[in-house]
């Protein structure tokens, strides 16, 4: 019985898990914090696309440098366009006031962006921009439908339409829904290049939500390592002793 | 200088402290000789381990404080300062934050012991009482640190609690406002919440568990058989079952440490949002009072409550049922009247009722994380029946129950 009761509780653990797991058609972002490149590539993209609008404030450059494998010289060259020293942060020059009159809201700061929504959205987000003339900046998201964000990298990927199709419903109601997107006209990069292009600023906006990830898992397999080896210690130590137990 | 000198030494330092202080005297009465029962099985681990969460917290917890900024323009940029700058600052959060977790998973586990064992029924009633109020604080203390990060959940957590109190009635709307002391959640409330979480609450918990193993080492520990090891003693007037709990349980409960830490370490290192559940994603995002997120949830352990909350219709019948489900636990030694304690040697009609209350649990505590649809909700009114059941059925079951015959000593393969 006891046993029953306690696999039972088990058994309802991996039925907790399931659950956060929404059903979602989104991709995949398969992002590695460890592909120093593509994180050298993202920051590269960011401090182009990104960073005019949208601060990272808690994420500084120095550090940045250190954990991408960059000098101090190339940070300052190549990336630090409106910062100073080597010990700033990602800020953004727009003052907010301006920021929240041109696009309705203040642009998020990005710092912990991919920890709140997930690389997932992120991912997706930036793959969905389709165009829409109902829209002030003739372009909607799939992902966030009436985002105030445009599509600032619309000369890379090009623009897309949404194509639907007709689904009925239970009722027997006709719905247009979501089937694909179609090139409405070409950008500089191929649609290849363009998810490899976007793929890298979620990979470091993976990496700037949590500087420390990488080091933190290198870390965690020492500390495992060490508690095996103290368990089997204290396993013998427990078992010498209770032999005079009967 | 060779060693015997040094033993006579340092025997010779304890006599003069032992004449001034009863060091000797305490650790006998609380570890070398005291006799804990032979047949402990794992369900007798979580106690050390909830002692151990405590000091992780404790510890922790105080060098936060070093770095953490109580205000509502600071604090959560002082989190992520912590995270990224302060040296080790990132371990020490996660160590915290999962401690949070853990030790509601080890004092939830350990709760679950006594009721499978009737580790609450006379002479360990006071033991029990002492217990719940150590989980009473400890759920204020849980809440409270909850605000501190100062995320979207952290400010919405503690609108949505701090308005059950307004359910109550003439006094509610008052009472509402001398919790946050001001019209809504702020950084007066923030301040607050500081002040109670690092030294108010952390001192009573302190006081309570050393109220909670005083009264344990001076009742007795149960076991798995329920059998009072005191019964029967040798003729040194030792119990014939009982083991001096050090080295005997030190030692063993190194191992449950080791193996615990492991579980901690593989939390911290590899996985501290715990997919959303430790760390929820909602809270990466600062506490905004202009914008609702879509969809509040509290913390995990919190959420077999808040199910029963929205179970009920009204919201004071909800406070007042959630209030309920705790009282339940507390009545537990005067609801339970089996002649025997363990569910050894117990019948169907305490295992049942037993098994259908922690599914029930377990079940309410899924559906408070997830949106109260209509199929959602009936389930937890169904979850709440069979809590509250439980509870209710208890005394006249525990009487009517067929119970096998407890044996004079416990049951014991070396």
């Amino acid at each position: 019985m006891l046993k029953r009761l306690f696999i039972v509780l088990l058994l309802s653990v991996p039925m907790v898990g399931m659950a956060s797991s929404g059903g979602t058609s989104m991709k995949t972002a398969d992002v590695d914090v460890s592909n120093t490149p593509s994180l050298q590539r993202g920051a590269r993209n960011f401090m182009n696309y990104c960073s005019g609008c949208h601060s990272a404030k808690y994420v500084r450059f120095n550090r940045l440098a250190e954990d991408l494998g960059l000098t101090e010289s190339q940070v300052l060259d190549n990336l630090m366009f409106a910062a100073e020293r080597p010990f700033d942060t990602i800020k953004v020059a727009m003052p907010a006031d301006d920021a929240k009159r041109w696009f309705g809201q203040t642009p998020p700061d990005l710092s912990l962006i991919a920890r709140s929504r997930g690389t997932d959205w992120l991912y997706n987000f930036l793959l969905s921009f389709y165009e829409d003339s109902s829209k002030s900046t003739g372009m909607n998201n799939l992902v966030l439908p009436g985002a105030s964000m445009p599509h600032v990298l619309w000369e890379l990927q090009g623009t897309q339409r949404v194509v639907h199709r007709i689904e009925k419903d239970a009722a027997g109601n006709e719905h247009e829904v979501f089937d694909h997107f179609e090139l409405a006209s070409a950008g500089k990069l191929s649609a290849e290049e363009y998810d490899a292009f976007v793929l890298d600023i979620v990979n470091f906006l993976e990496y700037i939500g949590e500087p420390v990830k990488l080091k933190r898992v290198q870390l965690g397999i020492w500390v495992m390592f060490f508690l095996l080896v103290f368990f089997l210690l204290a396993y013998a130590l427990k078992k010498e002793y209770w032999k005079d137990v009967h | 200088m060779n060693s015997s000198e040094n033993q006579g030494a340092g025997a010779r330092l304890l006599a003069w402290v032992d004449a001034r202080f009863p060091l000797t005297k305490m650790i006998n009465e609380h570890a070398a000789e005291y006799y804990a029962p032979k047949n402990f099985n794992f369900w007798y681990l979580f106690g050390v381990l909830s002692l151990v969460v405590l000091v992780i917290q404790l510890v922790t917890g105080i060098f936060l404080t070093m770095n953490y900024k109580p205000s509502a323009a600071d604090a959560f940029a002082s989190v992520e300062y912590i995270m990224r700058d302060v040296q080790w600052g990132w371990l020490i959060r996660y160590m915290h934050s999962t401690g949070a977790s853990a030790f509601f998973v080890v004092v939830y586990l350990h709760m679950f012991r006594a009721l499978l064992y009737g580790s609450y029924k006379p002479p360990r009633e006071l033991l029990w009482i002492f217990g719940m109020l150590i989980y009473l604080v400890l759920m204020g203390e849980a809440f409270m640190g909850y605000l501190l990060p100062w995320g979207q959940m952290s400010y919405w957590g503690a609108q949505v609690i701090v308005s059950l109190f307004g359910a109550i009635p003439v006094i509610g709307d008052s009472l509402v406002e001398f919790i946050r002391g001001d019209f809504y959640i702020s950084d007066i409330t923030l301040n607050r919440f500081f002040a109670l979480h690092v030294i108010a609450l952390p001192l009573v918990l302190i006081f309570l568990v050393v109220a909670h193993i005083l009264a344990l080492h001076e009742v007795g520990s149960n076991n798995p058989d329920g059998v009072e090891i005191k019964n029967v003693k040798g003729p040194d007037g030792k119990p014939l079952d009982g083991i001096a709990f050090h080295p005997y349980y030190t030692v063993k409960d190194t191992v449950g440490l080791a193996i615990f830490l492991m579980a901690f370490a593989g939390v911290v290192f590899f996985a501290p949002e715990m997919g959303g559940y430790f760390l929820e994603h909602a809270n990466f995002e600062p506490a905004n009072a202009m914008k609702t997120p879509e969809h509040i949830a509290p913390v995990w352990y919190f959420t077999p409550f808040y199910a029963i909350l929205r179970a009920v219709p009204d919201k004071l019948g909800g406070v007042l049922m959630m209030g309920g489900a705790i009282i339940m636990l507390f009545l537990l030694p005067w609801l339970d009247r089996s002649p025997v304690r363990s569910i050894r040697y117990r019948g169907w009609m305490y295992k049942l009722p037993l098994a259908l209350f922690t599914v029930s649990f377990v079940a309410l505590g899924y559906l408070g994380m997830q949106p109260a649809t209509e199929l959602y909700t009936n389930l937890a009114r169904v979850a709440t029946f069979f809590y509250f059941a439980f509870f209710l059925l208890l005394p006249w079951l525990s009487v009517a129950d067929k119970t096998k015959p407890v044996p004079e000593r416990v049951t014991y393969h070396a």
